[in-house]
C-alpha cells in the first residue's frame, strides 16, 4: 500500500467519495461550534473591545492563504517530478479556495485595522505581501484558464506557484523579517510563548480546524469535479475523432 | 441573546457578514460545477453505453 496509488484517479474517486461527506460534516460542526462559541460566549478585549471577536475569521483565513498556496506547491511538485495528474488538478482545484481565504483575509484584517490603527490600509510588510499574494492566486487561475493544453498549464502553473511560494513565505514571515509597520507579531506560533489568552485560544483551535477541514472537503469536491470535466474532455475528443 | 458589541458593532458584524457571503458563495459554487460536471459525464458515458 503506498501513497500513489492515490494518484489513480479511480481510487482516488472512490476514496474522496467516502470521506468527502464526513470532512464536510465536521467542517460544519467545527465552524458552528466555533464561530458561536467566539461571538457570543467570549468576552470583550482589555484593549480592543469587542472587535477581538473579528480574530476567529481572520486568524484561521489568514493561515488558509498561506498553507493553502503551500499545499498547491507540494502537489506542483509532485506534478513536476512524478506527473502524476492528480496532483496537477489538486493544485488547480486548490487555487479559488486561496484565493477567497486570502480576501477574508485581506477584509477582515482592514475591518479590525481601520478602529484599532486609524486606517484601513496601510503599506506595511505583511499587508502588502499578503496583496501580492492574493495576485499571485489570480494570476496562478488565469493562467489555468489561458491555456488550452491541460498539461502544458499544469507545467506553467506550476513554475508560477514555484515564484509565488516567496511571496507566502514572506506573507507567514514578513513581520519577522521587517521590523516595521503596524501589523503585530504572529499570534500562533509553535516555538513562542502564547500570546492569545484562553479564554479567546479555544474557540480560535475550533475556527481553525473548521477551517482546515473546509478546504479539505472544498479541495476534494473541487478535486472530484476537475477529474469528471477532464474526462469529459477526453471522451468528446474520441468521439470527435471516430 | 445578542452580546452587546458596543461602538465596534458595525466593524464586527460587516467582517461576519462578509466572511460567512464569501464562504457561502465558494460552497454553493463549487457544489454547482461538481453537480454538472457530474452531469456532463454521465450523459457522455450514458451515450457512448448506447
Amino acid at each position: 500500500m503506498s501513497l500513489w496509488e492515490y494518484a489513480n484517479p479511480v481510487k482516488f474517486m472512490a476514496l474522496s467519495g467516502r470521506v468527502l461527506p464526513w470532512t464536510a460534516a465536521l467542517s460544519a460542526i467545527c465552524l458552528v461550534v466555533g464561530l458561536i462559541w467566539g461571538f457570543f460566549f467570549t468576552p470583550d478585549d482589555f484593549r480592543q473591545g469587542s472587535t477581538v471577536k473579528i480574530i476567529y475569521l481572520h486568524v484561521p483565513s489568514a493561515l488558509m492563504a498561506i498553507n493553502v498556496w503551500f499545499m498547491m506547491l507540494v502537489t506542483s511538485l509532485i506534478w513536476i517530478i512524478r506527473r502524476h495528474h492528480i496532483s496537477a488538478l489538486a493544485a488547480k482545484a486548490a487555487a479559488p479556495i486561496g484565493v477567497v481565504m486570502t480576501l477574508i483575509a485581506l477584509i477582515t484584517g482592514a475591518i479590525w485595522g481601520q478602529p484599532m490603527w486609524g486606517t484601513w490600509w496601510v503599506w506595511d510588510p505583511r499587508l502588502t505581501s499578503f496583496l501580492i499574494l492574493f495576485l499571485f492566486y489570480l494570476g496562478y487561475i488565469a493562467l489555468w484558464a489561458a491555456i488550452e493544453d491541460n498539461d502544458t498549464a499544469a507545467d506553467l502553473t506550476s513554475i508560477l506557484c514555484l515564484v509565488g511560494s516567496v511571496f507566502a513565505i514572506l506573507s507567514r514571515y514578513a513581520v519577522n523579517f521587517w521590523n516595521q509597520g503596524l501589523h503585530q507579531g504572529a499570534s500562533l506560533s509553535l516555538d513562542k510563548e502564547k500570546n492569545v489568552a484562553d479564554v479567546f485560544y479555544q474557540p480560535l483551535l475550533v475556527c481553525i480546524a473548521g477551517f482546515v477541514l473546509l478546504f479539505v472537503a472544498l479541495m476534494l469536491l473541487r478535486t472530484r469535479t476537475e477529474i469528471r470535466a477532464r474526462r469529459t474532455k477526453a471522451l468528446l475528443a474520441r468521439e470527435r475523432v471516430a | 441573546m445578542m452580546p452587546d458589541l458596543g461602538r465596534y458593532a458595525d466593524a464586527v458584524l460587516s467582517a461576519y457578514a462578509a466572511t460567512i457571503a464569501l464562504i457561502l458563495l465558494l460552497v454553493i459554487f463549487s457544489w454547482v460545477q461538481s453537480r454538472r460536471a457530474k452531469a456532463a459525464l454521465k450523459e457522455i458515458e450514458d451515450r457512448r453505453n448506447g
